[in-house]
């Protein structure tokens, strides 16, 4: 049925993440998972499914998995098994490829984040399971010259990855967006990924439909899956343009979920749409098997809880302990923590040392980012130790140094690679006495009996004239102090 | 008497006192293979160039007083189905008939580690799939005891070369009864190991969960010594199991005293060939005359071994053979011919305003794989990949393939029950003896049947051994079948060679070799 009116809805969204996991060796044999080689230099009879061969479970790509399923609050079975997903493509050499199916290493998760509606409330995003598998090769369609070749590369054949699959709880495009952002953040900080999408380590795909209300009922629109999205912000992207269209598709027909079948359609960055996709996979029959040639894994949990011990701080504990800690903004805390561990860590020494944590992380945010971002460094790149920066806050806080004049010391620092006292010397910067202030201002009030007449007669604004005046005298003056001991001599003058 | 006719054991001996060199033990097999596998076809491929250098530089290295391996200067022939970088492996398959391996199956490697010399490469059913050899792509084996019947199979090039005194030692493997089967069709001694006693690394899959590799050999002594070689823990199976191997070969004669044997009631049924009947109580009457006791037993599950096993076969087969697409492995048909029908097609229906028909076509890489495998597998492997595509397909998988799961459980759990009672458990190898060659080529249900003693050693892991225990009156062996728990390889070869000291039916040789060796 047609529909003219408008009305509003809800965008159901679910992701499904595949993360490559950070080792060295391939899931199913000991070839290198470094990208870019050659293709097909790093393969083996095993990875490349050569008649006779058999897979042997690398256990470190196991323990990666199982530290981001706790990470990720799952629920870890004490038993787990490996199971033949088939199909052909001619990038799958064994025509199928080793998955889990019915037991996965891990279920019922979650994974908190802010709500982009109501900034910094908690949400929870549900994480139906996280289950490991082997990553199939690429293939290469070379059409130059009127040629119709492919051509495959197995480098990436059996390389971890981790298929995370979340419950469908996120409600916008912008929600995704962080959900991503926030598990990107967790990955990285438990060092299990590199989580570089350009390279394939992080890949999304998204399952959305949308629900709304009509005619006193609610309903929802088929769900469709979106693929082929290269970064979080095209995955914002296609979210925004297929929860459109989607409206659009329900005015025109009213097609409801159960009314058609689950469509695959591929965002297509440049023309900024989705576009139906035939897929390989689509509606096909997997046949799922249990794997012969692999043997169950055992978890029990005891060694559970072990991993989860030696988790240490996950960036949802250390962001509230921020918050909690140092009275920082969740603004603050989020930017120091979105830039990963070593920035927190710097942000944590520089805090204690100087026992002011706000200051700090207003240093750190800002100064310290900006130069970063600027001169492309990392903060282990930084030539200021914490302990200096720390520093420079401390002569700040004991008046010691103007607060017009710490940035210059701390370009001087950077540039020179030298301590906060020595810069200060070299800019010869010194404390300035009060009376020595008094006398100066004494001096201006002197020689300015116009501007003394002017704020006399209520226009205070006329002292700013004396504040450069005085700077230029001695550049050290506190602007603060010279306005109000100004203001006082004036009006007894 | 010739080179041939020894055992190893023997042969080892004598190659260890100096009084034989391997040369001459490898030329005396291969003037043997010369003179009788043109009719027998026991063999797929024979290196003899290669053989020879390798005997040449074991008798040197004997000379020379250097160590050696276990079986220094031995001739082992290898099933075709085993990777050895040294030459073709394939499968008795069009599909793989030019694939040859860039690496060594963990036995292959083994073998050349225990210096034994690889005399060939011996004939099969196609993968591994069939009970006769007559699936080869490449060539029909015969029965040595009578040419104008089958060998058994798989492993039946396996069986014939050590009945037909080619080789004295020869390696099988066993999914159903595919060493056993054919060695008691052939009259020689064969094995299947526990599940996880050798390594299946470079076997190429039939049935993962049932593969097993074991040896063929005329004495038990003999398949103890192959045995011991090839069995141990392999890290590159995760199936395989990190238990020692005990020295089979040295603990062989220590009779079982006080043994239990047990005969298993479901097992003397109608379809059991009378002979083979008669064959098998004489059997357990020798062995009560060596002291055992004789117990009836019941493995009430046995019954639907053979449905449970003809599900769960072709499952995995139709799994482990799907990276047969031509795309990377195995035969690819020709593109050219394939492109210029599938543009003739095409044309043809755009002519004929056909949508449908055109919607429908395949695309170019879906009728190279279809046509790739059409062409590649034999009917008794396509009708194995139907079978386990359709127990695997949605909607049918849990009562099929689940279902034989849960069976193959029970069957296990009998064989528990049973072992509590008795040390052994003696049977028929098959219910009748080697048929006529093409006789049931056109009855697979038929010839799926003969494997009802087999199969359930495969499904429970059992270590099982057939050995021979008599003829028919047409001169054709009949085997004896013994089973023993998981990882009592020596209890059964300690059992075996038990009747093998008090018989000689063992000793007895073909016809068609025996002549010609007594007329030298
Ligand atoms: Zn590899």
């Amino acid at each position: 049925m047609p529909e003219t009116s408008t009305h509003p809805y809800t965008t159901v969204i679910g992701l499904e993440v595949h993360v490559q996991l950070a080792t060295r060796s391939k899931l199913f044999c000991g070839c290198s998972t470094q990208f870019g080689a050659e293709p097909n230099t790093q393969t083996c009879p095993v990875c490349i499914g050569m008649p006779g061969t058999l897979p042997v479970l690398n256990r470190s790509a196991f323990a990666l998995a199982l530290k981001t399923a706790i990470a990720l609050n799952c629920h870890i079975p004490e038993f787990t098994k490996w199971d033949r997903k088939q199909y052909y493509y001619p990038d799958l050499p064994k025509g199928y490829q080793i998955s889990q199916y019915d037991l996965p290493m891990s279920v019922d998760g979650f994974l908190e984040i802010s709500d982009p509606l109501e900034p910094y409330a908690p949400l929870r995003i549900g994480i139906i399971r996280a289950h490991l598998e082997e990553d199939a090769g690429k293939s290469i369609h070379d059409e130059v010259a009127g040629r119709a070749d492919s051509e495959i590369d197995l480098n990436r054949t059996g390389t971890p990855l981790l298929e995370i699959v979340s419950e469908p709880d996120l409600r916008s495009p912008a929600a995704s967006r962080i959900f991503l952002q926030e598990l990107k953040l967790l990955l990285t900080y438990l060092g299990v990924s590199d989580c570089n999408m350009q390279e394939g380590s992080l890949r999304v795909d998204a399952n959305v439909n949308l629900h709304l209300e009509a005619n006193g009922q609610r309903v929802a629109t088929p769900i469709v899956e979106i693929k082929n999205m290269n970064s979080f912000r095209a995955v914002q992207r296609a979210l925004e343009y297929e929860a459109s269209r989607q409206y659009r598709v329900w005015q025109e027909t009213g097609q409801q979920l159960g009314q058609a079948s689950k469509q695959t359609r591929g965002w297509d960055e440049a023309a900024g749409l989705t576009r139906p996709q035939r897929s390989k996979e689509e509606s096909s029959d997997y046949r799922y098997l249990p794997d012969p040639d692999l043997v169950p894994i055992t978890t029990s949990p005891a060694q559970v809880e072990q991993i989860r011990q030696s988790l240490g701080e996950l960036p949802s504990a250390l962001r509230a302990r921020l918050v909690r800690e140092g009275n920082l903004s969740d603004y603050d805390a989020n930017v120091l923590i979105n830039q990963g561990q070593e920035l927190v860590d710097y942000y944590q020494a520089v805090a204690a040392k100087c026992n002011d944590p706000k200051t700090a992380a207003n240093w750190v945010t800002q100064e310290v980012l900006r130069e970063l971002k600027e001169r492309e460094m990392t903060i282990a790149q930084i030539p200021i130790p914490a302990e200096c920066l720390a520093d420079l806050i401390h002569a700040i806080q004991q008046g010691q140094l103007p607060g017009t004049r710490a940035r210059e010391v701390f370009t001087l620092m950077l540039n020179d690679q030298i301590t906060a006292a020595e810069a200060i010397g070299k800019l010869g910067i010194e404390q300035v006495d009060e009376s020595d202030l008094v006398a100066l201002c004494q001096e201006l009030i002197d020689a300015n009996p116009k501007i003394v007449a002017d704020v006399q007669g209520g226009k205070q604004q006329a002292i700013g004239a004396l504040i450069g005046q005085a700077k230029k005298k001695n550049p050290n003056v506190d602007p603060g102090r010279v306005r109000s001991i100004c203001l006082e001599l004036a009006m007894k003058s | 008497m010739s080179l041939v006719e020894y055992s190893a054991h023997e042969l080892k001996q004598l190659l260890v006192s100096g009084e034989i060199t391997s040369i001459e033990l490898t030329q005396a097999l291969l003037d043997q293979i010369g003179t009788y596998d043109d009719h027998l076809g026991a063999f797929l491929h024979i290196d003899a160039e290669r053989a020879l250098a390798r005997a040449a530089d074991i008798d040197h290295r004997r000379q020379a007083g250097k160590p050696l391996g276990p079986l220094a200067g031995l001739p082992v022939a290898v099933k075709d189905v085993l990777c050895d970088q040294d030459g073709p492996t394939t499968c008795a398959s069009r599909m793989l008939q030019s694939f040859r391996p860039p690496y060594d199956a963990t036995v292959v490697a083994r073998l050349k580690a225990a210096d034994a010399v690889l005399i060939g490469r011996t004939n099969m059913d196609e993968f591994a799939m069939g009970g006769s050899t007559e699936n080869s792509a490449f060539q029909v084996t015969r029965n040595p005891w009578d040419p104008g019947r089958i060998p058994g199979g798989s492993s039946g090039g396996a069986a014939t070369c050590v009945a037909a005194r080619m080789a004295p030692l020869s390696i099988g493997t066993d999914t159903g009864g595919s060493i056993r089967q054919p060695a008691g069709l052939c009259g020689v001694v064969g094995m299947k190991p526990t599940y996880g006693r050798v390594s299946r690394y470079g076997l190429i899959a039939f049935a993962s969960s049932l593969d097993q590799v074991g040896p063929l050999a005329r004495t038990t002594r003999d398949a103890a010594l192959l045995l011991e070689t090839i069995a141990g823990h392999d890290p590159h199976d995760a199936t395989s199991l990190e238990v020692p191997v005990p020295a089979y070969s040295h603990s062989l004669e220590q009779p079982l005293a006080g043994l239990r044997l047990g005969i298993v009631r479901e097992h003397f049924a109608a379809g059991l060939d009378p002979s083979i009947e008669e064959a098998i109580r004489q059997a357990v009457e020798v062995y009560q005359s060596l002291g055992a006791t004789i117990q009836e037993i019941s493995l009430p599950h046995s019954k639907y071994a053979v449905a449970t096993y003809y599900v769960i076969a072709p499952s995995e087969a139709s799994s482990n053979l799907a990276r047969y697409d031509g795309v990377h492995y195995g035969h690819r048909t020709d593109e050219s011919q394939l492109q210029a029908e599938l543009n003739a097609r095409r044309q043809q229906l755009q002519a004929a305003g056909d949508e449908r028909g055109l919607d429908q076509l395949d695309n170019g890489l879906v009728r190279m794989y279809r046509l790739s495998r059409a062409e590649g597998f034999g009917p008794e492997v396509k009708r194995r990949i139907m079978l386990g595509t359709y127990a695997l397909s949605a909607g049918y998988y849990d009562a099929y393939y689940l279902k034989a799961l849960k069976v193959r459980r029970l069957i296990r759990q009998d064989f528990d029950a049973a072992f509590g009672q008795v040390d052994l458990i003696a049977s028929p190898v098959t219910p009748s003896v080697a048929y006529r060659l093409g006789e049931m080529v056109d009855d697979p249900l038929a010839m799926y049947l003969v494997d009802l003693y087999t199969v359930s050693a495969n499904l429970a892991g059992l270590p099982s051994i057939s050995l021979p225990c008599g003829f028919t009156r047409e001169w054709l062996p009949i085997g004896l079948q013994l089973q023993a728990p998981p990882l009592e390889e020596l209890r059964l070869l300690r059992g075996a060679h038990m009747y093998e000291q008090a018989t000689d039916w063992h000793k007895r040789q073909p016809a068609l070799v025996r002549q010609r060796h007594t007329g030298v």
